[in-house]
């Protein structure tokens, strides 16, 4: 655990000292490549924003109603027959919503079963082998004005979910 | 479809919201939410402007090119029919590095090029813009499917949390990961298959 942390605080500068001293090397302005870089970096976000906030007030909004609440308790009472703890059915269904939302899920369920019973193991996996599939859509298409997204949706969904059934199934082996 | 799935979610919401007698949430959910979203932009403003800085002085200094060469038998097998030296290559690439890395703000600024990138090659090719092609299609079921080799924040939280041993989970991340991200790879190959035969 140490050594990661060492290793995962390493990493940002490593990459910042590196390019930096890379670029200097190959005598490349730096600076002045920096400021051009750092535009286009600025232009970027001012044009998802507004996809961005469109995109949060629906989510906050769904989530705030209680919506997505109902619909895992519904939706858990099925699950606990093929073995899918209905406990987290909420966090697989917001999971593909919004990564800060199924982050607070997560800490819930620490709270309440404890890191490392098979509840929080669980969770553990799934949020570490998933990705938020319709924020990750909706931004990417938008900025490629892309309307038919195609087989994109089933493809990804197919992926989370054998995401999920690995982690349900390899839970059982640590 | 995002129109319909935008839609859905706020008519579910507030009607539901309504059918529960908590109209009120709706209202600082929406403020709320606004709010956040425009935080979170200036946060992403300031380093996404300095990683773009950076990512220029490293394409110009031929840092990317370099790194390039060690994934592209992989990207080349899954994206067959982007040209060779098309810019839409880099991009990619430069979102994959960033996406096993874990430095998910770096990945999202070269993820957007590469959707750009491969829209313009759409536009060469004569098709339309705003029809996804086979290769953003791939491109984002790969991403989707989750590249991240350590998922550190994770480890943070269950450290956090008083785990015994935090890391315990980082082999089966490891191999889920790898099964989901199989499973999008191969999804995507037998469709785009089935489309040339």
């Amino acid at each position: 655990m140490r050594l990661l942390a060492y290793l995962t605080d390493f990493i940002v500068p490593a990459v910042i000292f590196l390019i930096v001293t890379y670029g200097v090397l190959e005598k490349v302005k730096v600076y002045d490549e920096f400021v051009k870089g750092a535009k286009k970096g600025f232009h970027t976000v001012i044009q998802i924003m507004p996809t961005l906030i469109g995109l949060m007030v629906g989510v906050g909004i769904l989530r705030a109603s209680g919506f997505l609440d109902f619909l895992a308790n519904a939706i858990g009472r099925m699950t606990n027959h093929i073995g899918f703890p209905s406990q987290l059915v909420p966090l697989a269904i917001v999971r593909m919503f919004s990564a800060s939302a199924a982050t607070g899920l997560v800490l819930d369920l620490f709270k309440e079963y404890g890191t490392d019973s098979r509840i929080g193991l669980i969770a553990s996996i799934m949020m570490s082998c998933t990705e938020t599939i319709f924020y990750t859509m909706s931004v990417y298409f938008m900025a490629a004005k892309v309307k038919k997204t195609r087989y994109t949706l089933t493809g990804a969904l197919l992926a989370t979910v054998a995401g999920i059934i690995a982690s349900v199934w390899l839970a059982n082996y640590i | 479809m995002l129109n319909f799935i935008w839609a859905g979610m706020i008519i579910i919401g507030v009607v539901y919201a309504t059918l529960q007698g908590d109209i009120a949430s709706v209202t600082n959910a929406a403020l709320d939410s606004a709010k956040e979203a425009i935080t979170l932009c200036l946060t992403m403003m300031g380093v996404m402007s300095f990683w773009m800085g950076l990512m220029e002085i490293a394409t110009k200094a031929g840092v990317i090119g370099a790194l390039s060469k060690v994934l592209r038998p992989a990207i080349r097998f899954m994206f067959p029919k982007v040209p060779r030296g098309h810019k839409a290559n880099e991009y990619i690439t430069t979102n994959v590095i960033a996406n096993i890395l874990g430095l998910g703000w770096a990945a999202t600024p070269a993820g957007l090029q590469a959707m750009e990138a491969l829209g313009e090659l759409q536009a060469e090719r004569g098709r339309d813009r705003s029809i996804a092609s086979e290769e953003m299609c791939t491109f984002l079921i790969i991403n989707i499917s989750s590249l991240q080799l350590i998922p550190v924040n994770i480890i943070a939280y269950r450290s956090q949390y008083g785990s015994v041993n935090p890391t315990r989970i980082l082999g089966a991340g490891l191999i889920a990961t790898t099964i989901s991200t199989l499973v999008g790879c191969i999804y995507c190959k037998w469709k785009s298959r089935k489309k040339c035969g």
